[in-house]
């Protein structure tokens, strides 16, 4: 019951704090709420038992992507214009794709449910058998590190990838600015 | 449509309204960086649908409890959440960031590019273009272009 109302609470928090970007044209309180908002899903998910998922959202989420997007605001603009075009057209397109996706969740097991079908086909073999085979207390270390290891290093070169795209992208930007301020003066 | 039914799916259902207000900024809004925290809240929401996809009434997280010497105790008594949502997610979260700063950085060329980051300013910008150019080569293509 108390878990119930914790969620309850959460998540109208959320909620605000989403409704609020959407209001929002100074785009530091933008990113400062983005923020806000991903150390309330951190929250969240301690309470749904991911706690490695909350530490992790916590530190990118609230931590490293605040700071990027601190970054690209100083670069560019603080602010936004106030949009012009018309919001019939987009609310009726977030409508419709909510109205599928409820639909789509009325067959969904019920929350919780231990005989869901995620919950009896992989989940018992990696509980049970996870103590014998890799010997590591939390299961999602052994899973993420050794069951599932080649995935994480597909996740290793996606962040190499990203990480040279913006090298190229970003790259020269300082010196191309010192040009153009030479041909200004 | 029982209580039940109600308690046991109304939590998808703010996920999607998350969901859909993230989808929302992303259609309606015209600021680039406005966008990115749009696809942000979108992605958060997908992961909170997953990571309820895992959650099993009374579990607790998936860590299993050692004793003073150090050594793992296994209690059947014990109920854990499904690890294995946990594990996609964490995968996820750092792919989401991976992409989130290839946006950032385009942002920030397409600032350079065009000084402004307001995508109803870009499209003018481009219209301007295209009308000088067809001004230009128009005539030589016979008008036709």
């Amino acid at each position: 019951m108390t878990e119930t109302i914790i969620n309850v609470i959460l998540f109208t928090m959320l909620v605000t704090t989403a409704f609020a970007i959407v209001r929002m044209t100074r785009l530091f309180a933008v990113v400062m709420l983005s923020g806000v908002f991903s150390l309330l899903t951190a929250m969240l998910f301690v309470t749904l038992d991911a706690v490695d998922v909350a530490f992790t959202e916590a530190a990118v989420g609230a931590g490293i992507s605040t700071v990027l997007m601190l970054g690209t605001i100083a670069l560019t603009s603080r602010s936004t214009k106030p949009s012009t075009r018309s919001n019939a057209l987009p609310l009726l397109l977030v409508t419709l794709t909510g109205a599928v996706l409820v639909y789509g969740t009325l067959d969904m097991p019920t929350f919780g449910d231990p005989n869901a079908p995620a919950q009896t086909h992989l989940a018992p073999h990696y509980l049970n058998e996870s103590i014998t085979e890799i010997d590591v207390p939390n299961v999602v270390t052994s899973i993420l590190a050794s069951y599932r290891g080649f995935d994480t290093l597909g996740e290793t070169a996606v962040v190499f990838a990203a990480g040279i795209g913006v090298l190229l992208i970003l790259s020269g930007l300082r010196r191309r600015r010192e040009e153009e301020e030479e041909d200004e003066s | 449509m029982t209580l039940e039914f109600f308690l046991g799916h109304v939590n998808y259902w703010l996920f999607i309204v998350l969901m859909m207000t993230g989808f929302y900024i992303v259609v309606s809004r015209g600021n680039y960086v406005k966008k990115i925290v749009g696809l942000n809240i979108f992605q958060v929401a997908v992961f909170m649908l997953y990571i309820s996809i895992g959650k099993v009434t009374g579990g607790t997280a998936p860590i299993f409890p050692t004793n003073s010497q150090g050594k793992i105790k296994i209690d059947p008594e014990i109920v854990y959440s499904n690890p294995l949502p946990h594990v996609l997610i964490l995968t996820a979260i750092v792919v989401g960031i991976a992409t989130t700063s290839l946006g950032l950085a385009l942002i920030i060329r397409i600032r350079e590019e065009y000084d402004t980051i307001e995508e109803d300013d870009i499209l003018e910008i481009e219209a301007a273009m295209a009308q000088a150019e067809n001004d230009e080569h128009g005539s030589a293509m016979g008008g036709r272009a």
